[in-house]
């Protein structure tokens, strides 16, 4: 092999790579995203039922209902549209009405979001910045949410 | 008083860091030994002070001086000593000055131990090191500031957020760093090797134990930040593809590439560009990894505080280092002369091959980390990027680089014969296939994905195995021969035969666990008794507890298997009360590489208890895995011949033992 060679099946060795990469990256990118919406925008743009996407808003306060196995039932809301979420297991520490919360699931038949991942990712005083920033954007963010900057959990 | 001391310190290593950025340079120019060697001084000094302003940071939170914010927010009084030591970096400005400590420490490593380096180039090497450490002094002094006081002194402080009331934060944080930090040393090497426009064999000598170094503490630090997950967070995950998580799993790929490529450099003078390349982008991934963590651009469990002057800061920082960086490269790298011709089957062919799997790898967790951020600033719309992504990209990158690497060992450097290394290799290959089998047929219509992976891993222990076998001639001449050629090995081939087994022992226990991982999740009553995976666990009743700084609740649990008892869990659920906060404390039972694993939800009105129990078959393996890896590369770090033809050898082996 001259030298030529050898630099060309290099070279398309890992062009040959990268191309790979590249279309398990755009195959991924169609199935597996997830998109975050609060109950507003979920109104809004009528998600479908069984579509999966991230709920994030406030817990109504007094919604919190819990049922026979784990079942809990309560309700997200945003200052405008509330939306029921049902999720099964065990809620996240810190988890609280009136607090934060970002939920993963899709809508069933009936209008109920079916949540299988609940997430509460902040302390006392912080919320998830998607949630604060869609708060903010629909005039509903209360200065005293963001008084004290979160501490962060490095692990 | 300490604190004013700690910040003066902090300037006074700001204003050496200044000094050492320019005047070594101008005395490589002008050939001026005396303005060369001040480096070292000065490199020294920084250690001592920006030391001195880090012990002073820990005294102020030993002796909980609440007139200082950062001591405010982050201690309490009734704090145990050991966490308000390591309260220290668990907060932004004291993580902060972790950093810039350990870079400190690795320049004056340099500086101390760099006694066989040419003058200019260990002049170059701590000129850039300075202008690192200079721009996170800034950093530090400008935007977060550790020693700031408050003028009403509070009496009690904020306390430490209770997730981090861990010895996991006494070990994974500092590791993490040096891991990432280390890296800024190759970085520096191959900065100072294109300003200098000369590049050498001697060079990748040079640069190969250091990034071993920080190769070693970054494997441990990420295995331990993944251990500490998985037993603080309560619900048995341990690699959660969260963006800084993500953060610190790309410098390590693109670092061990970079092991890979520094020693085709040092054995055959050859890939000389891309290894300065590599050199740039791992430690452009670790600024960019602090940028993520820092700046508190991302949504994630790491919830770091958010402040867009700091952000803002750090991107610059970043922009300027890894562009200049870039820039010079572009510049400078056609000078570089290339040397050393191979075949494509050959053993530099197998070391690209793993450099391009690597790297792509590193590329497909790099676009899924930053695109959620890129297609927020350009459409405002917002999207998570998960495990499922990861899982279809990343995974099908690394299964060919698994069934390539046993092959690596067996070829000869310049021109190799695959099907010699085939045949070496068929025994492992049988026993691959043999591990497939027998897990087939005894699944029996279980899943298939896991057996082949298994297989896989078996394929690549057997294949680290097999090139000890091959070089020591076991089964074919007698063992008392084979034996003697073992001890006479170079440490760095047990080295190479620990780190790749490490892999797949890793990866026979993230199979094992994602597969067969058994969970029990209820609502339990007092006496009631749960199932799982052939244990019986017995809820015997629920008590209270006061500790130091918290309430907890803990739960006893008789554990028994085939109806003989075999030991008692308590988990808990701590509150704390200074901040309104609770953490969950599994209890593990770890059975060989096996655990069970108990976590407490919230109390029911009617007197039970939410729980959620696992059996995670295997799991200690995920760790056990890189820990093996690790200590291959502390085997190759001990190698002699990595201190062997250095241009004043005796001299040379006494300083390296010492620094490493």
């Amino acid at each position: 092999m001259t030298r030529k060679q050898r630099r060309l099946t290099m070279i398309g060795g890992s062009l040959a790579v990268l191309a790979v990469a590249a279309a398990l990256v755009l195959n991924a990118m169609r199935d597996s995203i997830v998109f975050f919406s609060t109950p507003s925008m979920a109104a809004e743009k009528q998600i479908p039922a069984g579509k999966r996407f991230r709920l994030g808003g406030l817990v109504q306060p007094g919604s919190l209902v819990r049922g026979e196995n784990l079942v809990v039932n309560f309700s997200v809301a945003d200052g405008g549209t509330t939306l029921p979420v049902s999720y099964k297991g065990i809620l996240p520490d810190l988890f609280r009405e009136g607090q934060g919360v970002v939920a993963e699931g899709a809508l069933d038949a009936s209008g109920t979001f079916r949540a299988d991942t609940v997430l509460a990712k902040h302390d006392e005083t912080y919320m998830p910045k998607e949630v604060a920033d869609a708060l903010k954007k629909q005039g509903h963010w209360k200065d005293d949410y963001g008084a004290k900057p979160a501490q962060g959990a490095a692990k | 008083m300490i604190a004013e001391a700690g910040h003066y310190a902090l300037v006074l290593a700001l204003g050496l860091a200044l000094i050492q950025s320019v005047v070594p340079i101008v005395g490589a120019r002008r050939g001026d030994v005396a303005l060369m060697e001040m480096a070292r001084s000065t490199a020294l000094a920084q250690l001592l002070f920006v030391g001195a302003s880090f012990t002073l940071l820990t005294a102020l939170h030993v002796t909980s001086d609440f007139s200082v914010v950062n001591v405010f927010e982050n201690s309490h009084s009734a704090k145990p000593l050991i966490y308000k030591i390591t309260g220290v970096w668990g907060n932004h400005e004291g993580s902060m000055l972790l950093w810039v400590s350990i870079l400190a420490l690795f320049g004056a490593l340099v500086a101390a131990f760099g006694n066989n380096l040419p003058a200019s180039l260990r002049a170059h090497v701590l000129a850039v090191q300075a202008w690192v450490a200079g721009a996170f002094y800034l950093f530090i002094l400008l935007t977060s500031n550790p020693f700031a006081r408050i003028a009403q002194p509070p009496i009690e402080g904020r306390d430490l957020n209770p997730i981090l009331q861990d010895i996991g934060l006494a070990v994974h944080p500092p590791m993490l760093y040096l891991g990432y930090v280390g890296f800024s040393i190759s970085f520096s090497f191959a900065v100072a090797a294109l300003i200098e426009g000369r590049i050498d064999a001697a060079w990748a000598r040079w640069v190969r134990p250091w990034t071993l170094v920080a190769w070693i503490f970054l494997t441990l630090g990420i295995a331990m930040g993944s251990y500490w997950a998985y037993y603080e967070l309560g619900w048995g995950g341990w690699w959660f593809w969260d963006p800084v998580e993500n953060a610190s799993l790309m410098p390590w790929l693109a670092g061990t590439a970079l092991l890979h490529s520094a020693l085709v450099m040092e054995k055959r003078d050859a890939l000389k560009v891309w290894t300065i390349l590599l050199s740039i982008l791992t430690f452009s991934l670790s600024l960019l990894g602090t940028f993520l963590v820092r700046s508190g651009v991302l949504t994630s469990v790491h919830a770091f505080a958010t402040d867009p002057a700091r952000g803002v800061f750090i991107l610059l920082i970043l922009c300027v280092f890894i562009g200049g960086s870039l820039a010079l490269f572009a510049l400078r790298a056609p000078q570089l002369k290339q040397g050393g011709l191979f075949a494509p089957i050959s053993r530099e062919g197998a070391l690209v091959l793993n450099n391009l799997f690597l790297t792509t790898a590193c590329a497909t967790v790099f676009v899924g980390t930053l695109y959620p951020l890129g297609l927020e600033v350009l459409t405002s719309d917002k999207i998570s990027v998960g495990a499922p992504f990861f899982n279809l990209t990343f995974a099908p990158l690394f299964v060919p680089l698994l069934v390539a690497v046993p092959f690596g060992p067996q070829l000869a450097w310049k021109r190799g014969d695959l099907l010699a290394a085939a045949q070496r290799l068929t025994a492992a290959g049988v026993a691959a296939l043999l591990a497939i089998a027998l897990l087939l047929a005894w699944m029996r219509g279980g899943p298939v994905l896991a057996p082949l992976a298994i297989g896989l891993a078996a394929w690549v222990i057997a294949g680290a195995l097999t090139d000890i076998a091959e070089r020591t001639g076991l089964f074919r001449i007698p063992v008392s021969v084979s034996l003697r050629r073992a001890r006479g090995l170079p440490r760095a081939a047990w080295g190479t035969m620990f780190a790749h087994a490490g892999l797949g022992v890793a990866l026979i226990g993230i199979v094992c666990e994602t597969t067969w991982n058994s969970e029990y999740i209820a609502t339990m009553q007092p006496n009631q008794v749960a199932r799982v995976a052939g244990y019986e666990l017995k809820l015997e009743g629920l008590t209270q507890r006061q500790g130091p700084n918290y309430r907890e609740t803990l739960a006893q649990f008789a554990v028994s298997l085939d109806g003989q008892p075999l030991s008692a869990m308590t988990p808990s659920k701590r509150s704390f009360a200074t901040r309104g906060m609770s953490t969950t404390e599994a209890a593990l039972l770890t059975r060989g590489a096996s655990q069970l694993y108990v976590s407490l939800g919230d109390a029911s009105t009617d007197g039970g208890i939410a729980v959620r129990i696992y059996h995670k078959p295997l799991v200690l393996l995920i760790w056990w895995g890189p820990v093996l890896m690790a200590f291959g590369g502390m085997l190759s770090l001990s190698d002699r011949r990595l201190r062997v033809g250095a241009p004043k050898p005796a001299r040379a082996i006494r300083k390296l033992q010492a620094a490493e």
